[in-house]
């Protein structure tokens, strides 16, 4: 996405317009993909025009827990975040790395399969979403060595920002600096302003590719007063946050101390069922599996999600190297918080919450570093 | 042709020695040979002798009755060969065989031991070099009971 | 050194075993040739992903300097299925190669110091390109020792290189086992009982140590207790491998990723991780 200097004075669109966007981008080619209600949740599918959106619904979370209930209004994104994070298109739960072929002669031949240059466009990116999908992008597309389909997808894709108009029980984006207001990352952004019988949305550009699409977009220009709403949006929101973290030196308070009580404490919760890694939106860990068919003729590679919570994570011949739970979770949350800033030079979290709703017991990461930077808060005055 | 006192003095196991108790170490000593295949030590005698090996190697052995004997460890140059003389009832716990021509110097541990037991301060000095022989001997022994290079 | 991003680094070229030798009861040495195309160029220390027709991938080092002939040479164990398969492959079969991977051997940084090679085990087949590349220019370099430790007399990995080098007069080659017969004629103990013994000046010397890890943090230990400063010292780090390119997250050491950043790495960085349990 090139450099673009977003669009400050806005403008304004009304459902419709909203519907029309949608159909613009489906013109164009790209699958529409955005939020809409499924077995009880938000989830990200793809959608055919806002009829699909989750209007009216929000999101109660805590740790542990996930409810939809209904809103007064009638808002299309009056919800936080739900399970699935836009990683599942961008970088797919399974995908075929390549295909070999034993021929008669015995001789192995690897063949790529032809992959279909997906165009997503993503409706509804919150701002943590965006930072997470930036987290992302240097894992996958900027060290020595390039993730070429994750490359081709994400330059491909269109991205139509949501502000949060409220947050949700377990995020603490303003902590991580990632939100609640998107301010780089995406084409389009949208604040939704509710108010009476209007039902608008503030849009703003934020690269050339998003002006181009919004210029077919029907839309008026925003009023200040509309304009203000939209920034009083995002600050409510940022007072709002249902947990916070200091981050404050977090990279040597967990690297340094990788045997505190405390991991031995969370381990005693923890059911390493890998849900946390499952719903992160910057976790890139994989595996892959090699298949034949009975012929033994032909094989396949594919590469799956993993998790650092496995016994197989770690594995190396005649045993794993992380046995304990303990371990195990130190691991996670170490390279999330601490490690990430040293491989890839910015924290791997970016105050989602979705860990601490989605963990089967409700572990919650902001209050074990809180308990580790406690505990040693307590020795040092002592 | 060197004094005792001169070599013992150029040992690394007594650097830092004072001389005058090096005087009195060297009273206990004699050069040694022998020949590949004989024995130093064996296992059960009286440990009235310890050695520091100048040249050659030697093989520290056990031998169980009904399989071959097998190596426990080996030492060489500057190595000590014998520490049963410092703990009663002064038996040597190792066969200790030479595996090629051997020059060693031996210490008598009945004069040692008197001397040690009428000058505690040579005790002592004596007792800091070779606490430290065993705990290295120890911690390598550990090593080789890990079998770190055998398939888990 | 961003790869040709239109070479998909997760496809693996084809190669053709030349020829195989058993080394040892569970090792051979395969010796590969790019079934079409030249093999790339590599350094000592570096690492490849060999792929058995559908049973999967392993990362293993070089055993022969890229010097020498016009393939790769991989000494595999089999320790798993993956290395079982590779090791059971006969002259003619195909195999995958992705490669070269990681960080080298610093032999370059070691030349005009002493060298001291400390191998445990299969831990000689990563360490025989330096150990080649130094002595086709022993001038460059101070003192060489090679030490080397294994489980057995009969475990003892390269005896036919090692008769070579320890014909050689500028080269000290000492081989030790953890368990001996009284047939057995040399060293017993562990490999770490070498280290005082051995001509270096731990000032001007630079260490590669390469074997099971709990070796080699004694070796480091031992290499430090002599006077050799932990920058000095070189490990070659084992972690569980599947992309090999840094992008699957498994092979993460601390804030290391073994494929990336290693698989050699200085002890300095890693000394306060080797001593943590299940980092």
């Amino acid at each position: 996405m090139q450099a673009f200097k977003a669009d400050t004075s806005g403008f304004a669109l009304d459902t419709a317009g909203l519907q029309r966007l949608f159909e613009v981008l489906a013109e164009d080619g790209y699958r529409v993909v955005g939020p809409t209600r499924r077995d009880d949740a938000i989830v990200y599918d793809e959608i055919g025009g806002i009829t699909a959106l989750p209007a009216g619904w929000t999101d109660r979370q805590e740790p542990g827990r996930y409810a939809l209930e209904r809103r007064e209004d009638n808002a299309f994104f009056g919800y936080a975040v739900g399970p699935h994070s836009w990683k599942k298109f961008l970088f797919p739960p399974s995908e075929t790395l390549w295909s070999a072929h034993r021929g008669d002669d015995g001789v192995m031949t690897v063949a790529v399969p032809e992959r279909t240059a997906d165009k997503f466009a993503f409706i509804g990116v919150r701002a943590c979403e965006l930072h997470a999908m930036a987290v992302q992008d240097r894992v996958f597309g900027e060290g020595p060595y390039v993730d070429t389909a994750y490359a081709a997808r994400r330059s491909n894709a269109f991205i139509v920002a949501v502000n949060c108009a409220e947050a949700g029980g377990t995020c603490f984006c303003v902590s991580m600096e990632t939100g609640p207001r998107a301010t780089q990352g995406f084409d389009l952004a949208l604040t939704e302003l509710i108010g009476g019988d209007e039902h608008l949305f503030l849009i703003e550009a934020g690269s050339e590719a998003g002006r181009r699409i919004l210029e077919r977009v029907p839309h008026g220009t925003a009023t200040t007063e509309q304009a203000e709403a939209a920034r009083a949006v995002s600050e409510r929101t940022a007072s709002q946050m249902g947990r916070s973290l200091d981050t404050r030196g977090i990279k040597e308070l967990l690297q340094d101390n990788p045997e505190h009580p405390r991991w031995d404490d969370v381990a005693a919760r923890c059911l390493t069922c890998a849900n946390c890694t499952m719903v992160c939106p910057t976790c890139f860990c994989s595996t892959v599996e090699d298949h034949s068919d009975l012929t033994g003729q032909n094989a396949e590679r594919v590469r799956k999600w993993d998790s650092c919570f496995t016994m197989d994570y770690s594995y190396i011949h005649g045993g794993s190297v992380r046995t304990a739970a303990s371990s195990r979770y130190r691991q996670w949350m170490t390279h999330k918080l601490a490690n990430w800033i040293d491989q890839f030079g910015t924290s791997g979290c970016v105050g989602c919450g979705r860990c601490i709703t989605w963990c089967p017991v409700g572990i919650d990461l902001t209050e074990e570093v809180a308990a580790i930077r406690a505990a040693l808060d307590e020795g040092r005055s002592r | 042709m060197e004094s005792m006192e001169q070599i013992l003095g150029q040992q690394s196991f007594f650097a830092g020695c004072p001389p005058e108790f090096v005087r009195l170490i060297a009273g206990c000593a004699r050069n040694h040979h022998f020949k590949a295949g004989e024995y130093l030590i064996r296992e059960g005698e009286p440990a009235d002798r310890f050695y520091l090996v100048r040249q050659g190697k030697v093989a520290l052995e056990i031998a169980a009755p009904g399989r071959p004997a097998i190596i426990a460890t080996t030492l060489g140059e500057g190595e000590i060969v014998g520490v049963s003389w410092l703990i009663p009832p002064y038996r040597a716990e190792f066969d200790a065989r030479a595996m090629e021509p051997v020059r060693a110097i031996g210490m008598d541990a009945a004069c040692l031991r008197g001397k040690c037991d009428a000058d505690h301060h040579l005790g002592y000095e004596m007792m800091k070099r070779f606490l430290p022989v065993m705990v290295k001997r120890l911690h390598a022994t550990r090593l080789q009971i890990l079998d770190v290079y055998g398939q888990r | 050194m961003r790869a040709d991003i239109a070479k998909d680094p997760f496809v693996p070229e084809i190669y053709r075993v030349g020829s195989v030798r058993r080394e040892l009861a569970d090792a051979v040495t395969l010796e590969l040739e790019p079934v079409s195309g030249t093999r790339p160029d590599f350094r000592p220390g570096q690492f490849n992903m060999l792929y058995a027709f559908g049973v999967g991938e392993v990362a293993i080092s070089m055993s022969v300097g890229a010097s020498e002939g016009t393939g790769f040479v991989h000494t595999v164990r089999n320790a798993g299925a993956v290395s079982g398969a590779l090791a059971r492959l006969e002259p003619g079969a195909t195999l995958g190669v992705r490669g070269p991977f990681g960080t080298g051997w610093p032999v370059a940084e070691a030349e005009g110091r002493d060298v001291l090679i400390v191998a445990g085990g299969l831990g000689l087949a990563p360490l025989r390109p330096a150990i080649q590349e130094v002595l086709a220019r022993r001038e460059r370099f101070g003192r060489v020792t090679i030490l080397v430790g294994c489980r057995s007399p009969s475990d003892i990995l390269y005896q036919h290189d090692l008769e070579q080098w320890k014909q050689r007069l500028d080269v000290n080659v000492e081989v030790t086992v953890d368990h001996a017969g009284t047939d057995w004629h040399g060293n017993v103990g562990f490999v770490t009982t070498l280290i005082p013994r051995s001509p270096f000046d731990p000032d001007n010397a630079i260490a590669m140590v390469c074997g099971p890890e709990v070796m080699m943090r004694f070796a480091a230990s031992g290499l430090q207790k002599a006077g050799m400063p932990a920058g000095n010292i070189y490990l070659s780090m084992e972690r569980n491998m599947k992309c090999a390119i840094g992008l699957c997250g498994h092979c993460q050491f601390g804030p290391a990723f073994i494929c990336k950043d290693g698989p050699v790495l200085p002890l300095e960085r890693i000394a306060g991780l080797l001593a943590v349990q299940e980092i």
